[in-house]
């Protein structure tokens, strides 16, 4: 993991309770100024250090979009049992390196990891996502990109401990919403910031949303995306409006390394295009 | 609605023909609304983990239904396991997508913008709109007017898996199929046997 700032003294600190003498220890710097700007926020950044993982169908190699990519790992049921393996086959579909490009454009310096969990057909895809998430969190990822979404019942309990295990390891979860009122996950839990999409050209144009479930609105109609064999094609879709979110995180994460995941989500909040520069 | 009740209510009604026109009526209207060349739905055959065209309007109209892919192949798998609608044009941008899509519509579609079908939990399939005019921009109210039609095609789609089932229980053998094929013939008897049958029926109720 390597935003250590508070992980890295988690044995020292108090973690229960705080006795009289403790409190010193947990002094925390304030740093933030009066006013949060985009500036500060994340002006100069190229999200280097970033670690951004893009759970999804894979990612294509050695895409010009793409660029390097760290490891990418496949989440494989392989005689009955869930496993992790090296990725040899890339993206099944096209959309993983969709999402990648897209984080890539935004902060070209952050470093990607492609876990893939879709392409292994429907029936049974929920436990390998599942496993994928977990291995993610795992790793340490400052961000996991996840556009998916699941409506089972019996994984929304197991899902929902993953998201508030990750919004406690610093892991932040970046989860596509729906545009329609229906009950999937994990976009709707509070632990997760999720995206659905504005019609705005500007790619760092995003709404934080006064009526929730659905958080943020990011840039997500009639994009110009990276797909397969080097290619690219013009996409609409929630998908494509969370790597967007994603890429602005690693942003601010690399220019501010300290933020826990609900500091990262008020400071969105506070530089929001429907917020930044106010009535 | 358990599948006995879908059983009995089916051996009464008979429902797979009119369910089935309400699904094609669906994928007409989308087609028409969309201007598009043409529209399909796809259900879910979970047991084969199969994507089934179950209706088309407009191209391959006549000989799509009933043909069969992978369930997470390509636009309309990712769609199903993500639950997340996706829109894309310029599709002959990519040889290999342009392959599949066209080997999977028997024509090569330019764009597809394809939704979910959802019932409470469950994932049912996938709709899809092919090739709206030329330079026509995708915009957010044209995809959630999609996300309206697909829970028109997800409720006739579920009334079709409904009546599949129910149909199975009542060529089946077992002793629960016996009680459809009785509420088939109490309904379809003439009216003293019905009458009869119906005063045993309500003896039987408050025996169990």
């Amino acid at each position: 993991m390597s935003v250590p700032v508070h992980e890295s003294h988690e044995e020292e600190l108090p973690a229960w309770s705080l006795p009289a003498e403790a409190s010193e220890r947990i002094r925390l710097p304030v740093a933030w100024p009066e006013r949060v700007t985009r500036e500060w926020a994340w002006g100069g950044s190229t999200g280097a250090g970033i670690r951004v993982c893009i759970l999804d169908s894979g990612v294509e190699l050695d895409h010009p979009r793409v660029g390097p990519v760290e490891r990418s790992v496949a989440v494989l049921r392989e005689e009955g049992e869930i496993r992790v393996v090296e990725d040899i086959e890339g993206d099944l579909c096209g959309h993983g390196t969709a999402c990648a490009g897209i984080v890539r454009a935004l902060a070209p310096e952050c470093e990607l990891t492609s876990v893939r969990v879709l392409g292994a057909g429907y029936t049974g895809g929920g436990e390998i996502l599942l496993a994928g998430l977990a291995w993610a969190i795992e790793q340490g990822f400052h961000l996991v990109n996840m556009s998916l979404s699941t409506t089972k019942r019996a994984y929304v309990e197991r899902l929902h401990e993953l998201a508030d295990r990750a919004y406690f390891r610093r892991t932040v979860l970046v989860a596509s919403a729906h545009n329609m009122p229906v009950e999937s996950f994990p976009w709707r839990f509070a632990s997760v910031i999720s995206v659905g999409s504005h019609e705005d050209a500007d790619p760092l144009a995003f709404y934080l949303n006064p009526t929730p479930p659905v958080e943020f609105f990011a840039r997500g109609v009639d994009l110009d995306i990276a797909w397969l064999d080097g290619s690219s094609l013009r996409c609409t879709g929630n998908s494509f409006a969370t790597p967007h979110i994603t890429g602005i995180c690693a942003l601010v994460l690399a220019k501010h390394p300290e933020l826990t995941p609900f500091q990262l989500k008020s400071v969105l909040s506070l530089t929001a295009t429907n917020v930044e520069g106010g009535p | 609605m358990s599948d006995l009740d879908a059983a009995v209510a089916a051996g009464v009604l008979g429902a797979e023909a009119d369910y089935r026109t309400l699904l094609q009526a669906t994928v007409e209207v989308a087609r028409a609304i969309f201007s598009a060349r043409a529209s399909s739905v796809f259900m879910l055959d979970e047991d084969a983990d199969e994507l089934v065209f179950e209706a088309v309007a407009g191209e391959g109209e006549g000989d799509l239904v009933g043909r069969r892919f992978p369930s997470s192949t390509g636009i309309a798998g990712w769609v199903l396991v993500t639950r997340q609608s996706l829109v894309v044009d310029d599709v002959s941008a990519d040889a290999r997508f342009s392959r599949e899509a066209a080997s999977s519509t028997g024509f090569m579609p330019k764009s597809v913008m394809a939704v979910p079908l959802l019932v409470e939990e469950r994932a049912l399939g996938v709709l899809e709109v092919l090739d709206r005019p030329p330079g026509a921009r995708v915009t957010l109210t044209e995809v959630d007017l999609l996300g309206l039609f697909a829970n028109q095609a997800a409720i006739a789609l579920d009334l079709l898996q409904r009546g599949r089932r129910a149909r199975a229980v009542l060529e089946g053998r077992g002793e629960l199929a016996a009680l459809a094929r009785v509420a088939a013939r109490i309904e379809s008897g003439d009216a003293t046997k019905r009458a009869a049958a119906l005063q045993l029926l309500s003896a039987l109720e408050r025996l169990v």
